[in-house]
């Protein structure tokens, strides 16, 4: 009974773990994208990377820590043009294929030895080197505090007060994305993700749309970069397509184009991910299930879960937990 | 339908996304580091993630231990096989007049705790080391690391023969690159490990020789790659080209076939036909299976092909972590004795390269015989151009696509399985890696037609194979992917496609 | 015409079950016959002096257009040496299948790009303009397949029309008082504009629940929300119920009565024959024959191009059957 107590406590953490936070940040940015213009972009773990390089380079260089989120929130803004501005005119499978290969560009020149004196190579930067503006920052006092079962120390990496920057981002971030797709601006962008030829003949400019669109996104997943490396380190592999493909994961069971979509799937993915994992790993340990499933096996079956999930997720309820049955979220092209 | 800018504008973006495209490594390089403190911290045991690789240096003890207030400066004499060598005399000087000479073990590096960050000098003394292992001709007895409080300075000398180059440059040059994903970039361990190590990457253009014959040697090594990503990219060109979907799951297909053919020849040791035939025609089955259970019901209901691309996706994760099962998370061979080299045309591959090039080339020469002289295989491109017109004259489309998604898997099984023979080592991530070179070599030669996925392969072989001419090594698989994104700015239907198909 | 009329819409009420209200919207449309325009007027009067030859030059053309060639492949889908488009009136781009009409459609609407040629819209250059920049001079499109938005209201479908609306800048998009006047303008102007093509009441539906009759009338209707010169009509009677034409016909009447000029596509000679001012006709890519309807129709050229085989019958399924017709069908389902 303690056992379950304690695998429940740690899938309840999981659903405020900075981690969660930087999840449900990306899948927003995601959502503007895909849930709301239609573009497939298969690189948000790009935007996260180059966000966090951002970030870390900048803090390490001595920027103070709002500059440094300014030069990673400008780095997913050239990331998004150079992106966009060549590829917002073709075929949407086009996009698709140039944003994976450039996620892994990055993801690549980021663990070459060639910069390996910006960017630590494929080992990364050390947390310690960046996060001290930011702790500096907590308001918070020393020590620690307990709230019902969940215990941190108020600063520092795994801390409340990451918790409370990050989730605090993922509000505004909220309030900010329900604000502009209730606009007509977020009215063209769903225009044109029904159908871009129509909103063309009715005089808008799409690509000016699209690329807004895709900035946007892109400045959103760089943030939500920098809010993943805040409590860890920046490894470049930990950035790579998985990531890109548990982004969409998180999106699409919370619900494209819905406001509240990305953070429910986030929470969801993460919770029921971590009780999963902890609880094979207790059955496997404690019982006569690890005469079949060793511990290793269980991170493989806690992988394979994922993938059946979004394959049955896209098969039967491709509008998530909140999408509304009629706005099926996939109509793109 | 998709002209949304007058010709005279989309030339000028173009032109700017390309000078921007050509300014990027600038922009990355660009944030002011005046320090340059990144490079060290690489080595302490939190910072990545699933290292599934051996480390040569990561994984002993070291005398001194770095944490908040301590730094460390760490040595290793290696020759040429990888093994330490003991004894040989070190001095590291630094900052603050620091001073001191270690001797190497050959079980762990040798460490010291340095009183200040910054940068160290480690200067080896020739005549510690044994006679048959001296310091190769040019290479410095000098190395500098950069040493931080919480992190170790790493330097490697390499002693003995030609330290630099692999022994044989062939077979061996290439084996690193499957496993180049992830972390587990085992095959440069030894010479990338560390700040500061004595000889350049293997690879590194600056550092080596320019020879002709190396470029030769290179190139057949492209023409290699070539063929054999040329026939892995079949199954995505015939899905693509049936279907309409982007299957993001054929490159697990084709890892699944170096997979099982580990299993069937090295681990119950069949015979590499008997093997390799099973291994196919079990590839085949799941093919045949999954447009059963999924692809079939799914195009039964209409749905929309970005859909299906996810639910392959979702597909692609799900046979990661089974291959995962199967074979573990390390680097793997297929065949445990060494490759026999043999030199053709003064390009050295080992015997089982050249074979497997072969098989290629007949496949594909075979299969571009069955798109145009057989039954089916008209029916197969009917399909590709129109389904609606080829299922009004007759044609079943559902049994055209069957033959493709066994033609598919079969291909990219065989394809994976002569990939992983002859290119040494292998681990679980060799599908998404090859994935994207296989879209790119599609999207080069133009999506939808046959002979251009050739040359799109052709082209991505050689451009990996020969990019670390005038790049680092590590970075050949992004050189193909930056020359996939310039050739869908300039030409976004490929090389050799017909204009009309972009929309 | 008047008796045809009657006689469709008391077919229609026995086909169409689910179409009361679209029977009630032929009456409106025949009403709104009656008062003409002082432009339309003109422009019949303008017309009548025209003669009917290939590349006529007319009294006030909006519509300039010369040697416009698109090639797919090695076939040439369009090649139109000279065509000029009356202000005010109803201009019917006729053709078989094939035809190249769609083709022409796409390329002076921009969105398409020909080989070369240069056409102009009210003296201005439109040739290398985008579908967007086309639209903003006032020449406004409709699409063969219709294209309603199908996951936005009926409203929204309307309200996104609406030009130059502060609230579509990124900028000004987050503080909705910058643009609330706009969108209450833009609601009453929507509301009207769907009263009269019936389709108020649905103004809170999704375009996707919306019959295939009610779409075409949806895009007619957002077009109108952009306050066009001109407007363009891709066959706007393709794959509608018969019930449905005759109301679709009054509605592209009314336009003209309005002032507006149309120009639109059709391959079915006796749907347009009752409306239309002026007609042009297209085979293989040229322009064949233009001139009044009752003329046109004599046109030896046209009989042979386009009527002689296939007068009376259906022309889009035998037509199918010609390979050259074919291949050229399939170039242009290509570009698409």
């Amino acid at each position: 009974m303690d056992e379950f107590l304690r695998i429940l406590t740690q899938s309840l953490a999981e659903l405020i773990a900075p981690t969660t936070a930087a999840y449900a940040l990306a899948a927003i940015g995601l959502n503007l994208h895909f849930g709301y213009t239609g573009l497939l972009n298969m690189g948000q773990a790009g935007f996260m990377l180059l966000g966090a390089y951002g970030f870390g380079i900048a803090t390490i260089a001595g920027a103070p820590f709002f500059l440094a989120l300014l030069v990673a929130l400008v780095a997913g803004l050239i990331f998004a043009l150079l992106l966009g501005i060549p590829t917002l005119q073709l075929r949407g499978d086009y996009l698709a294929i140039v944003t994976i290969s450039a996620a892994e560009i990055i993801r690549w020149i980021g663990r070459s030895t060639w910069l390996q004196e910006w960017t630590g190579g494929a080992s990364g930067l050390q947390g310690r080197n960046y996060k001290g503006t930011f702790q500096d920052l907590s308001p918070l006092p020393d020590g620690r505090t307990v709230i019902g079962p969940l215990e941190y120390i108020n600063t520092g990496s795994d801390s409340w007060w990451t918790r409370i920057f990050a989730w605090g981002v993922v509000a505004l971030a909220l309030l900010f994305v329900w604000l502009v797709t209730r606009s007509p601006w977020g009215r063209v962008l769903k225009g044109i993700r029904e159908d871009e030829d129509a909103v063309r003949a009715l005089g808008k400019n799409v690509y000016s749309y699209k690329l807004q669109s895709l900035v946007l996104g892109g400045m959103l997943g760089a943030l939500g970069g920098v809010l993943y490396v805040l409590p860890i380190t920046i490894a470049p592999d930990a950035m790579g397509r998985t990531m890109t493909f548990f982004v969409w994961t998180v999106l699409l069971l919370g619900g494209a184009a819905t406001v509240f979509g990305p953070v429910l799937g986030a929470m969801i993915f993460f919770g029921a991910y971590m009780f999963m994992r902890t609880g094979m790993r207790a059955l496997s340990e404690n019982t006569g299930v690890g005469d079949v499933i060793s511990t290793t096996n269980v991170e493989q079956i806690g992988g394979m879960l994922v993938g059946i999930t979004l394959m049955l997720l896209v098969i039967f309820r491709p509008q998530g937990i909140l999408g509304n049955k009629k706005e099926l979220a996939f109509n793109v092209r | 339908m998709t002209t949304d800018r007058p010709t005279r504008a989309i030339a000028l973006r173009r032109t700017v996304a390309a000078l921007a495209i050509a300014l990027a490594p600038a922009v990355l390089a660009s944030p002011p580091a005046q320090a340059a403190p990144g490079a060290d911290a690489a080595h302490t045991s939190s910072a990545a993630t699933s290292t599934t690789a051996t480390r040569l240096a990561t994984d002993v003890a070291t005398d001194c231990k770095p944490d908040d207030s301590t730094a460390c400066v760490a040595v290793v004499v290696m020759n040429d096989a990888g093994d330490r060598i003991a004894d040989a005399e070190v001095t590291i000087t630094g900052p603050g007049g620091f001073d001191e000479t270690v001797t190497t073990t050959a079980d762990a590096p040798a460490s010291v705790a340095v009183p200040e960050v910054g940068r160290y000098t480690l200067t080896l003394d020739p005549a510690s080391l044994p006679a048959g292992e001296q310091l190769p001709d040019g290479a410095s007895t000098e190395l500098q690391v950069t040493a931080q409080t919480g992190g170790t300075g790493r330097a490697a000398f390499q002693v003995g023969g030609e330290a630099v180059a692999p022994e044989s440059p062939s077979a061996e040059a290439t084996t690193t690159a499957p496993g180049g994903d992830e972390g587990t970039d085992a095959g440069t361990g030894t010479t990338t490990e560390g700040d500061g190590v004595a000889t350049a990457p293997e690879g590194d253009a600056s550092e080596r020789a320019f020879s002709w014959g190396q470029v030769w040697q290179q190139f057949g090594s492209g023409i290699r790659f070539g063929l054999l990503l040329a026939l892995a990219s079949i199954g995505l060109n015939l899905v693509f080209g049936t279907t309409g979907m982007s299957n993001f799951a054929h490159g697990e297909q084709f890892a699944l076939g170096a997979a099982l053919g580990f299993i069937a020849i090295n681990q119950m040791g069949m015979s590499i036909w008997v093997g390799g035939l099973l291994t196919i025609a079990v590839c085949a089955l799941t093919g045949v299976a999954q447009d059963a259970a999924i692809w079939r019901p799914l195009r039964r209901r209409g749905t929309p092909v970005m859909q299906l691309m996810i639910v392959s996706i979702g597909l692609s994760i799900t046979l990661q972590y089974v291959i995962q099962l199967l074979i573990g998370g390390g680097s793997e061979r297929i065949l445990s004795a060494n490759p026999r080299p043999l030199t053709l045309l003064g390009i050295t591959l080992s015997t089982t390269s050249w074979i497997s090039m072969a098989v290629a080339l007949v496949c594909l020469i075979g299969f571009a015989l069955f798109l145009t002289r057989t039954r089916l295989g008209r029916a197969t491109r009917a399909v590709s151009d129109n389904p609606a017109l080829a299922s009004a004259t007759g044609i079943d489309p559902d049994k055209v696509v069957r033959v493709v998604w066994i033609l598919a898997t079969a291909f990219a099984a065989l394809a994976g399985l002569m990939w992983g023979i002859s290119f040494g080592s292998f681990n679980w991530q060799l599908g998404v890696q090859l994935l994207l070179l296989m879209f790119a070599a599609v999207t080069l030669g133009g999506l939808g037609t046959a002979f251009g996925a050739l040359v799109g392969s052709i082209l991505i072989g050689l451009v990996v194979e020969l990019s670390n001419l005038v790049i680092q090594s590590d970075l050949r698989y992004a050189s193909a992917l930056v020359i996939l994104i310039l050739v869908l700015l300039i030409r976004p239907q490929g090389i050799l496609g017909r204009r009309e198909r972009i929309g | 015409m008047s008796a045809d009329m009657s006689e469709e819409t008391t077919s229609g009420q026995a086909h169409d079950a689910a179409g009361p209200p679209e029977s009630v919207v032929d009456a409106a449309a025949a009403a709104a016959v009656a008062p003409t325009s002082a432009v339309a007027a003109e422009a019949r009067d303008d017309l009548s002096q025209v003669e009917p030859v290939v590349g006529a030059p007319k009294p006030d053309a909006i519509l300039v257009a010369d040697d416009v060639v698109r090639r797919f492949g090695g076939m040439t889908a369009v090649d139109v040496e000279h065509l000029e488009v009356q202000r005010g009136a109803i201009t019917a781009l006729i053709g078989p299948n094939g035809a190249g009409k769609t083709t022409f459609f796409n390329l002076l609407t921009g969105f398409d790009t020909p080989e070369s040629g240069r056409w102009s819209f009210e003296g201005k250059s439109l040739a290398g303009k985008s579908g967007a920049r086309v639209a903003q001079s006032g020449m406004v499109r409709t699409f063969q397949l219709t294209k309603a938005l199908s996951r936005l209201t009926v409203l929204q479908n309307m309200l996104l029309a609406s030009p130059k609306n502060p609230g579509e800048r990124f900028w000004l998009s987050w503080l909705p008082f910058t643009w609330q006047a706009h969108e209450k303008e833009a609601t009453e102007k929507a509301m009207e504009i769907l009263a009269r093509f019936k389709l108020d009441a649905k103004a809170d539906d999704f375009a996707g629940s919306l019959s295939g009759g009610q779409r075409k009338l949806l895009e007619m209707a957002r077009a109108l929300m952009t306050d066009p010169t001109m407007i363009m009509l891709d066959e706007p009677m393709a794959g509608v119920n018969p019930a449905l034409v005759q109301s679709l016909l009054g509605h592209v009447q009314a336009l003209r009565d309005e002032g507006m000029t149309v120009l639109f596509v059709e391959h079915d000679m006796h749907a347009v024959r009752h409306i239309s001012d002026w007609v042009v006709v297209m085979a293989e890519g040229r322009i064949v024959a233009e001139g009044p309807p009752a003329t046109v129709m004599q046109d030896q050229a046209v009989v042979d191009a386009y009527l002689g085989a296939h007068h009376d019958t259906d022309l889009g399924d035998d037509s199918l059957l010609d390979p050259e017709i074919l291949a050229r069908l399939e170039a242009e389902e290509e570009k698409r």
